[in-house]
């Protein structure tokens, strides 16, 4: 694409120039029809508006310089046209970018796998427990904690296991050593469910109590599929006036179907818990078969899912002990608690409990 | 514990509902039925029903027996059911009642004996209407041994009351129920010779004990085929020292599991006389009327409780709504309290019209002693889903945990760099504790501890954390990239004893292999030391704080965690407090817990930040500044730098230079290469510089540039020419 190089020009009458300045415009246009690639439009720049060797230079240097006075200014005008013209086709060829050619020539496999910046995975037991804390958030419950490291009284005198109680055999406890010399309410143990935060909580803060408490607890427990000695609870608890069995169920029905979908159906049986009373189990219809009776529900239909039940007054007499309103005559209130890796093992379809504490890689890499 | 509908529907002829029916009415007032099992019918004419199976929660012994859930069928079906009685031929008169003394007033409160005489001691057979024995047995696939044995067998399973058949001729005198004298001896009819305590609670004769009172019988006077008279016990021991007595000698029967958790006080003379009817089908004699030892303050703690006062707005105030309109109403309450035992007086306050009653205690249900008890037993039995679905008003504002946004932040940090979150052990070994506690001595031993290599509260995340990863290598996952936040604990100790146990908040986090990314065109690269270094940074950059800044120490002064490379790993510190500590995991650590670093190539790092610590700063809040509208201008220095001088020494006499217009310094890259001298190497520095309210001059920025050069000269760094 290269032009003939600049003829020396002998007539400078209009006519004259009107052809020459029309030829070198048809060599511009046709050069810049012709524009592939980057390299292209580069080699088109130089050639015309390159500072030294380009022709528009050329034609200042040569044209000009041998134009007489009086054919100067026709001449000028002729080539400021003439550069902008040029400089218009190099900004369309600019614009235009590279032709399809070039272009092809860049073609990359886009069906190779995209380049991943690898994010972590929130623990499915966090992911879980701060959905349960949400729906209770948002029914007004405030989130309290507490030690994992409880004294006997708090995790069993003040929730109404009185020592020699046998429900203390059921919560198989792992003890700190050497608490024998202690009196039995200052022993320190693990605590074996969330319950001690309730106490832990009334004690500092007078009704109304409206407090959702995550948080791990221990038990002496051999592990197998469905046991651990370490796992996760979450406890509710709702202390006011006037507050009543009926709105314990409203509240689970609620929260229930919060987390496992409007169509869920609850059910509640009579239960014992020392710090309850009346006490229930609840169960929600079966969530793999809606209640038709699968493999998950035993072909029952349905899944056991929570504890619960009205606190119980001896609970509140604790209480009183440093917040005299915790009157049972005067208030009422009810708690909640809930397995947590039972329910992330149903949302999720786990089979092991004992794979939320392996730290295992190809585990933990399917709830990104 | 199996239950025969058979032998329910005995009691209860009137019961018109099928075995799933009640099965499941039982189960929805607390009565569990876990399974239904159809018995077939053997010869086609008789209907055997089912056996279930039952789980009975802890506090409802009286139900763990045919006639105890039989009672609870005729609350929910408002069925009249029979008072239990067995009739017994008449006595012979004997010449003096058999003695039987109560020393142990606090722990026996009743002791019944009768006499039987010249019984036949053989096979067991449907005696007569309510002792099915042979019928039932074989339906529950109760091994039927001797009658005397049989007879116990069926009042236990029919009421749920334990009694025992003694050889009367191997007695001595008479019985006294007594503490055990310490060391003295008895072999009880598992054949084990025990040991005796002074606690221990026994039925002895006037030489010997001859049981463990509510536990288990004893050899020596177990009934044998040749036995001839009988004495047949039935009594009532308090729950704490059955309890007590049990637990010392390891054993659980069914006989301390029922009066651990409270007998019925009056059941003794009615099981007395069904276990006799049984015995005496077979031929004998009663001898006597029945011995019946009573301590009345035991009586009162049972049988005759002072009534509990019920008011029906009470019932109201905890139950709430139902579904019903109707509601609770006294009636109800009345059928159902009565049906379960309860005598009910009724009173009306005339100027109020509330309704209540005076409510006495049946001496079955020692669970019952309160008013909350009562309502409990009236929500039950009406039903927990007849009852609404309400929501309570709501109460004020919500609050977060003070820290739920710091731990947010951490977490979220964690996330974005790749890890993904774990929760490991609570416990490690005593070994593993020694080695990463911050405080030794502060370790946390357990009493109990599941097993040796869980015997202390873990005093730091980074035993489990190390757990996980080797796991993980084992599995041959090479790739790890992990972080916990969970708690850790330490002691203090008070004359030995651990006196108080401190929680606090960390994290950890280890990584080996490649970093988090997965491409098809780039070859992987390793984590080392500076990307778990950065993610450090980017944790620590969350928090507001003046300086942050990373050191380690020479391996002697013994401040280096052990756990640690160390000359691969530093100690991160926030406003002059160490916040933790991380690097590379000591190759000594790594080969004993068979990390192989040959076959896994890359380094293991790790690191724990004390997170209580961290958390006593502020997360930092963005602040926009303005943005120069003048263009920046970059400016790269290639220096050359003996091994011993590091970057933190070319940094800092950069920054002393306090330019304002140079806006950001940082290494582009650092290189190694023969053309050097020997120790040295070579590191390109490039430095932005920019004004806020101008276009930096040549002039000028050759004189920063010169300023500069001057500076790292001085601090050992001179220009790669
Ligand atoms: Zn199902």
């Amino acid at each position: 694409m290269t032009n003939e190089a600049i003829p020396n020009l002998t007539a400078f009458d209009d006519t004259a120039l009107d052809k020459a300045f029309a030829a070198l415009e048809a060599q511009a246009r046709e050069s810049a029809a012709g524009l592939d690639s980057e390299a292209d439009v580069e080699a088109f720049r130089l050639e015309w508006l390159g500072r030294k060797q380009g022709r528009l230079n050329e034609v200042s240097g040569r044209w000009l310089k041998a134009a007489p006075p009086e054919a100067k200014k026709a001449l000028g005008v002729r080539f400021n046209a003439l550069k902008e013209v040029v400089e218009g086709l190099l900004d369309a060829a600019l614009a235009g970018g590279p032709g399809d050619a070039a272009l092809k020539a860049e073609a990359i496999d886009i069906t190779l796998p995209g380049t991943r910046r690898l994010t972590g995975a929130e623990h499915p037991i966090t992911r879980t427990m701060n959905e349960i804390v949400g729906v209770f958030a948002a029914l007004g419950y405030s989130v309290g904690v507490g030690p994992e490291v409880e004294t006997d009284y708090y995790n069993f005198e003040s929730m109404n296991f009185p020592p020699g109680h046998p429900a203390r055999d059921t919560q198989d406890t792992l003890v700190v050593a050497g608490q024998d010399r202690k009196p039995l309410r200052d022993r320190l143990l693990l605590r074996t469910h969330t319950s001690p935060v309730q106490m832990r909580t009334m004690e500092q803060q007078p009704p109304p109590v409206r407090i959702v408490i995550p948080g791990k607890v221990h038990r002496n427990d051999a592990a197998d599929a469905t046991h651990s000695p370490i796992f996760h609870q979450v406890e509710g608890l709702c202390v006011d006036a006037n507050i009543t069995f009926s709105d314990l169920k409203g509240t689970l029905d609620h929260a229930m179907k919060a987390l496992f979908g409007s169509a869920v159906k609850t059910r509640f049986f009579p239960s014992f818990f020392p710090f309850t009373e009346p006490s229930a189990d609840v169960q929600i219809s079966c969530i793999f078969c809606g209640g038709k009776g699968c493999r998950k529900c035993k072909q029952s239909g349905w899944i056991e899912l929570l504890g619960c039940g009205m606190v119980d007054p001896a609970v509140f007499a604790f209480a009183a002990e440093k917040q005299p309103a915790y009157d049972a005559k005067q208030i009422s209130g009810f708690a909640f608690g809930m397995g947590v890796e039972r329910i992330a093992m149903m949302k999720y379809g786990i089979s092991e409990i004992g794979s939320f504490f392996a730290g295992d890689m190809r585990f933990l890499s399917q709830f990104v | 514990m199996k239950i025969l509908t058979k032998w329910l529907r005995a009691y209860l002829p009137g019961l018109a509902d099928d075995d799933a029916q009640l099965a499941e009415d039982l189960t929805l007032r607390g009565i569990a039925v876990e399974g239904i099992y159809p018995l077939g019918e053997p010869n086609g004419s008789i209907d055997n029903g089912s056996v279930y199976e039952m789980d009975i929660t802890t506090n409802r012994v009286d139900a763990m027996n045919h006639y105890g859930i039989a009672r609870e069928a005729a609350a929910i079906y408002g069925l009249k059911l029979p008072e239990l009685r067995y009739a017994l031929p008449d006595a012979r008169p004997a010449g003096k009642p058999f003695p039987v003394r109560i020393e142990a007033e606090d722990e026996c409160g009743r002791f019944t004996a009768r006499v039987l005489r010249d019984v036949t001691i053989g096979e067991s057979r449907d005696w007569f209407a309510g002792a099915e024995v042979a019928t039932y047995f074989a339906l529950l696939e109760q091994k039927m041994i001797l009658n005397a044995v049989d007879a116990t067998n069926f009042a236990w399973l029919a009421m749920g009351q334990p009694t025992h058949a003694f050889d009367l001729d191997k007695i001595e005198g008479g019985i006294v129920v007594r503490r055990a004298r310490k060391g003295e001896r008895l072999k009880t009819l598992d054949g084990v010779e025990r040991v005796l305590d002074a606690d221990d609670l026994v039925v002895a004769d006037h030489k010997k004990a001859l049981g463990l009172a509510g536990v288990m019988g004893g050899w020596d006077t177990m009934i044998t085929p040749e036995t001839k008279n009988v004495l047949v016990e039935a009594a009532w021991f308090d729950p704490v020292a059955v309890r007590q007595t049990a637990r010392r000698h390891g054993l659980h029967t069914d006989a301390s599991h029922r009066f651990e958790r409270g007998a019925d006080f009056n059941a003794a003379p009615v099981a007395s006389a069904l276990v006799s009817a049984i015995l005496l089908a077979n031929g004998g004699w009663i001898e006597g009327e029945l011995v019946d030892a009573r301590i009345a303050a035991a009586e009162d703690r049972t049988a005759r409780r002072k009534p509990v006062q019920l008011k029906l707005s009470e019932v109201w105030r905890i139950l709430g709504a139902t579904e019903n309109e109707e509601g609770i109403t006294a009636a109800t309450v009345e059928a159902v309290l009565t049906a379960l035992g309860c005598g009910l007086a009724s009173s009306q306050r005339p100027t109020t019209g509330e309704v209540s009653w005076s409510v006495t205690l049946p001496s079955w249900r020692l669970d019952l002693e309160r008013e909350i008890d009562l309502i409990e037993e009236v929500a039950r039995v009406y039903g927990y889903n007849r009852f609404a679905n309400t929501l309570p008003a709501f109460g004020e504002g919500v609050r977060a945990l003070p820290w739920a946004e710091k731990e947010a932040a951490v977490r979220g940090t964690l996330l974005a760099a790749g890890f993904h979150e774990a929760i490991g052990s609570s416990f490690c070994s005593a070994d593993e504790g020694a080695l990463t506690a911050p405080q030794p001595a502060q370790v946390v031993p357990l009493g109990n501890p599941l097993s040796e290599e869980a015997g202390v509260l873990r005093p730091s995340l980074v035993p489990g954390m190390l757990a996980m990863i080797a796991g993980n290598l084992n599995r041959d996952v090479n790739d790890v990239r992990l972080f916990e936040l969970g708690t850790v604990f330490g002691g203090t100790t008070d004359k030995g004893m651990a006196d108080k146990v401190e929680e606090r908040p960390a994290l950890a986090f280890g990584a080996v292999g490649s970093l988090p990314e997965e491409s098809a065109l780039h070859a992987s690269r390793a984590f080392e030391f500076h990307d778990v270094k950065g993610v450090v940074e980017q944790v620590l950059a969350r928090f507001e704080m003046r300086a942050m800044y990373f050191d380690r120490f020479p391996a002697e002064a013994g401040i280096m965690p052990e756990w640690l490379h160390p000359y691969r790993a530093a100690r991160a510190v926030a406003d002059g407090v160490t916040v933790g500590w991380f690097g590379q995991l000591h190759p000594r650590e790594a080969a004993a817990r068979k990390i192989d670093t040959r076959r896994h190539g890359d380094a293991v790092l790790i690191g724990e930040l004390y997170l209580d610590r961290l958390y006593k700063l502020p997360l930092r809040r963005p602040v926009a500044r303005e943005i120069s509208r003048y263009q920046p201008v970059r400016r790269d220095f290639s220096l050359v730098l003996d091994e011993s001088v590091e970057w933190e020494t070319i940094d800092r006499a950069i920054a002393e230079l306090r330019i304002p217009e140079l806006v950001e310094w940082r290494v582009r890259e650092v290189f190694r290469d023969a053309r050097l001298g020997k120790g040295e190497y070579a590191l390109l520095l490039g430095a932005t510089f920019q004004a806020q309210d101008r276009t930096l001059r040549e002039e000028e920025l050759q004189g920063f540039q010169t300023r500069v050069v001057e500076a790292v000269g001085k601090a050992g760094a001179r220009l790669r020419v």
